[in-house]
């Protein structure tokens, strides 16, 4: 039996310990806003908090997190200021890989309250989107971050 | 309001007037031929994409499916413009599969492709919704006893004479009787919601998680199933050993279909650990013989022979024979993987006399029809439910309905809800792959250093020949796809020849976001540009003067050009490249200004993009499938290449695929030029000029042309020393 918390609550599951986080998530908690991409840490579709930094779920043996906290993008609140510039900046296009880099941007965040671009560069570097939506995305996190210099979305 | 549909029409009309919150009633265009308006308890549903509740809610139904551009709420804003409704009540549903929901242009048939779903639904669903609206005005009418001609709708209410008001939610069981209007008319004045920037509807749900995308469907005792597939292209099994596979803890089943053999598990995780144990003999045949070396030394040879001709002005061969100076190049591009983020699956819940399809499909009719065929039902048997999904760029409009056949024959053989997940090396090794291409070109100049004669030769595959459409298709030997971009180019050339090798081999192709023209475009406007520079002319100029009867093209030509600060002075080491080119009904100009980084790799700093897209809907969606585009087209662009060994392709993920990732994503500024003209596609004309503007930008900042894509810091190096 494998005892981790995820989100704030205590779950138990009973698997394989090599069994990746991403799957028990998904397949074992119900909580499938994590995504499957790459299943090599290579695109961060299924990035995670694991005691507050930023992991690959989908490389993450779920023995590994046993005692820890996971939080989930179920897990951020619907009025978490990187949310709500998501939606201010109108980033999502497919929407498969914003989980991720919600799970990645909120972690910049809290380390790091108003970074520049290199900071969102290094943070995001590995996040892929295929849509294209690196603009909107660095734009958010400045706005996120109270960047004055962004406001809103850059509607025409 | 996400939800997808989870219901057949008729269950789901059934549902609906049971619910008392509306009733759907399919109507075929023209509106003149409805004969009978809906009537329901209380709702109001006037035909198949529109639903009114008694609790005011508006429900637009979306026969396209969203993969990131936009439809959600493209598609609704066109209804609701002309419904007169509140915006902020209207949700969206995708549709079931019916024929109501055909493509308007494309046959009988439901698809989301081509760039068209503005295009071909903005006619019927602004009638739709101005139908829908003259009978929310009609009721009222009725009900206050006057004239309708006195009453008007705005924002979701009816207004009439003396200060009366209703809300289209009380009139919603009366509307419901009153007479389909033949010819519903259109509103005239200002628009009230068509050109602005609305947030997407579809946005909350997909940055919290909840956006069901087919890898998130599950049911009551699914399964889930990975395939192991033949390594090379048409490979067949030829025995196999699953004791191992199947002593692992959580795998149930391995069965044998016609993609491979799959490891069907209680999770993914146990059946990929299953599908490591398997032992499987393969009768590799032909396959293992394909190299991508090899194919292009023989297309090489094929571009120097005739081809089919696909367009001949003048006469190129015999103006080339007489010309004191010849330009004659070859430019190619390799195959391309879709790499959509989510990796291709598909959930089928087969019964006895029913049979559910859930999965994120752009080919619905197709791909119902191809899982009624294996599981042995007939078409309307079957369910199909569109998810939303992660990406699709062509790659779920699968000629071969290769996902939905595979899945569709796993849950034939297990007879238990089944999800088939491909791994991302799956997805890349098993094919389907936008061409590739290999282009021959001579071309000479007239005294004034003008183009005089261009003689094109394409070489690559058709998308179309071998797939049940080729015969609407295929016209005269010559897939249009092919060579679209090229033997249609605005381009003044008083002697153009282009023609076409088609060679078959094993590979699976199919259309890759802007199909042909993501290879036309590249050869035509680097090719052009080495034209210009030959002629010791600027690239700019020098393509304005051959677009002076092409005013659309030439304005964003135009615009990007001086958005971009054409001309001007830039830093040491950098160049600016440009590119312009239609397609999809739409023109787009794009500007790129590059250098090369210590490693030699190319730094695009900067793109500038103008379209010219017709009437738009949505500014904000325009601008981010401009975005979109680019950075689609730069991730090929750049590193994009599927190469086969010994019939094996050498790539599996996105460390031997890569993408475009944030710090080598460019700022793009997009300029949208005002129209009146008809609505033109905005997925996929964005990715066509990217590359030629790098490859152009490159040339001007070091003096490296490359005619053949990715373009790596290896081929850049070997150009410059070649010099």
């Amino acid at each position: 039996m494998i005892i981790f918390q995820v989100n704030g609550k205590e779950r138990r599951v009973d698997v394989s310990p090599d069994t990746p986080l991403l799957w028990v998530l998904r397949e074992n908690l119900g909580l499938s806003g994590s995504k499957f991409g790459c299943g090599e840490g290579l695109c961060g579709a299924c990035t995670v908090h694991i005691d507050g930094i930023p992991e690959r779920s989908c490389v993450t043996p779920v023995g590994d997190v046993q005692g820890k906290k996971v939080v989930t993008i179920e897990g951020i609140p619907e009025n978490h200021p990187v949310k709500k510039a998501w939606l201010v900046q109108e980033v999502s296009q497919c929407g498969y890989c914003q989980p991720g880099q919600i799970m990645s941007a909120v972690a910049l965040l809290k380390k790091k309250p108003k970074p520049n671009d290199a900071d969102i560069d290094s943070a995001m570097s590995g996040n892929l989107c295929r849509c294209g939506t690196y603009g909107r995305i660095r734009r958010a996190i400045h706005a996120a971050g109270g960047n004055a210099a962004v406001k809103g979305g850059d509607k025409s | 309001m996400s939800e997808v549909t989870r219901m057949s029409r008729r269950q789901f009309m059934k549902t609906s007037a049971l619910a008392g919150g509306g009733l759907l009633l399919a109507c075929h265009l023209p509106f003149g031929i409805l004969d009978a308006a809906a009537t329901g308890e209380a709702g109001f549903a006037p035909n198949a994409f529109l639903r009114i509740g008694p609790d005011e809610s508006v429900t637009v139904i979306v026969n396209k499916s969203e993969m990131g551009q936009g439809v959600y709420t493209s598609l609704p804003m066109l209804l609701a413009e002309e419904l007169c409704c509140d915006w902020k009540r209207v949700t969206f549903q995708a549709s079931p599969v019916a024929p109501e929901y055909n493509h308007t242009q494309f046959g009988p048939i439901m698809v989301t492709g081509g760039s068209t779903s503005v295009r071909s639904e903005w006619e019927r669903l602004s009638l739709a919704g101005a139908a829908a609206r003259e009978m929310l005005v009609a009721a009222a009418a009725q009900e206050w006893n006057v004239d309708p001609g006195s009453c008007r709708a705005k924002n979701g209410n009816v207004f009439g004479p003396g200060g009366k008001q209703l809300s289209f939610g009380k009139l919603a069981a009366k509307a419901a009787k009153m007479r389909l209007p033949k010819n519903p008319q259109l509103k005239s004045g200002a628009k009230i919601l068509l050109g602005k920037p609305l947030h997407r509807l579809d946005s909350p749900t997909k940055i919290n998680g909840t956006a069901v995308f087919g890898i998130d469907v599950t049911a009551p005792g699914m399964l889930t199933a990975v395939i192991t597939r033949p390594p090379v292209f048409g490979g067949k099994v030829k025995s196999f050993d699953a004791v191992k596979a199947l002593a692992v803890p959580g795998v149930k089943q391995v069965v044998a279909v016609d993609a491979g053999v799959a490891v069907v598990a209680d999770g993914f995780w146990p059946a990929q650990k299953g599908r490591e144990l398997l032992e499987i003999v393969w009768d590799e045949g032909e396959g293992a013989t394909v190299s991508t070396p090899a194919m292009r030394e023989e297309y090489a040879r094929l571009s120097a022979t005739p081809g089919m001709v696909a367009r001949k002005d003048g006469d190129a061969a015999a103006v080339l024979s007489q010309a004191k100076q010849r330009f004659e190049v070859e430019y190619e591009v390799p195959y391309l993987a879709h790499a959509t983020m989510e990796p291709l699956n598909c959930f089928v819940d087969l019964k006895q006399e029913s049979c559910q399809v859930r999965t994120g499909s752009q080919f619905q009719t197709v791909d119902r029809n191809a899982a009624a065929r294996v599981v042995g039902l007939k078409p309307e048997q079957v369910i199909l439910e569109t998810t939303f999904l992660g990406g699709g760029f062509g790659r779920r409009a699968c000629t071969g309905s290769d996902f939905v056949i595979e899945a569709s024959q796993v849950a034939k053989a297990v007879r238990q809800p089944v999800k088939v997940i491909r791994s991302r090396e799956d997805d890349m090794r098993a094919g389907y792959y936008r061409p590739m291409w290999y282009d021959r070109i001579a071309a000479c100049l007239d005294d004034k250093g003008m183009p005089l004669a261009w003689h094109h030769r394409i070489v690559g595959q058709s998308i179309i020949a071998g797939t049940p459409f080729e015969s609407g298709m295929v016209k005269g030997g010559i897939d249009d796809t092919s060579v679209e971009g090229a033997a249609n180019t605005p381009y003044a050339i008083p002697n153009l020849q282009v023609e076409l090798h088609s060679p078959r081999n094993p590979v699976p192709v199919l259309w890759w976001r802007s199909v042909g023209h993501s290879h036309t475009a590249f050869v035509m406007e680097s090719f052009l540009d080495e034209l210009a520079h030959a002629a010791g002319k600027d690239p700019y100029q020098y393509r304005r003067k051959l677009l002076a009867k092409h005013p659309r093209t030439l304005k964003v030509l135009e615009t990007a050009a001086k958005k971009a600060g054409w001309g001007k002075p830039l830093p040491a080491g950098h160049g600016m490249g440009i590119a312009v080119h239609e397609s999809f009904g739409s023109f787009i100009a794009q500007v790129a200004q590059v250098s090369l980084d210590a490693k030699g790799n190319i730094k695009v700093h900067r793109v500038v993009c103008a379209v010219d897209c017709g009437r738009i809907v949505n500014p904000d969606t325009i601008k981010a499938q401009m975005e979109s585009g680019i950075t689609f087209g730069l991730s090929a662009a750049l590193y994009g290449a599927i190469t086969l060994k010994n019939g094996r392709v050498e790539q599996g993920n996105f460390d031997t695929y890569p993408l475009v990732r944030m710090q080598s994503m460019p700022p793009v500024e997009v300029h949208i030029i005002a129209s009146s003209e008809p609505p033109g596609g905005v997925g996929e004309p964005g990715v066509p000029p990217i590359a030629p503007a790098v490859a152009n930008a490159l040339f001007a900042a070091t003096g490296a042309r490359l005619r053949s894509l990715p373009m790596t810091a290896d081929k850049i190096k070997s150009a410059l020393n070649k010099g």
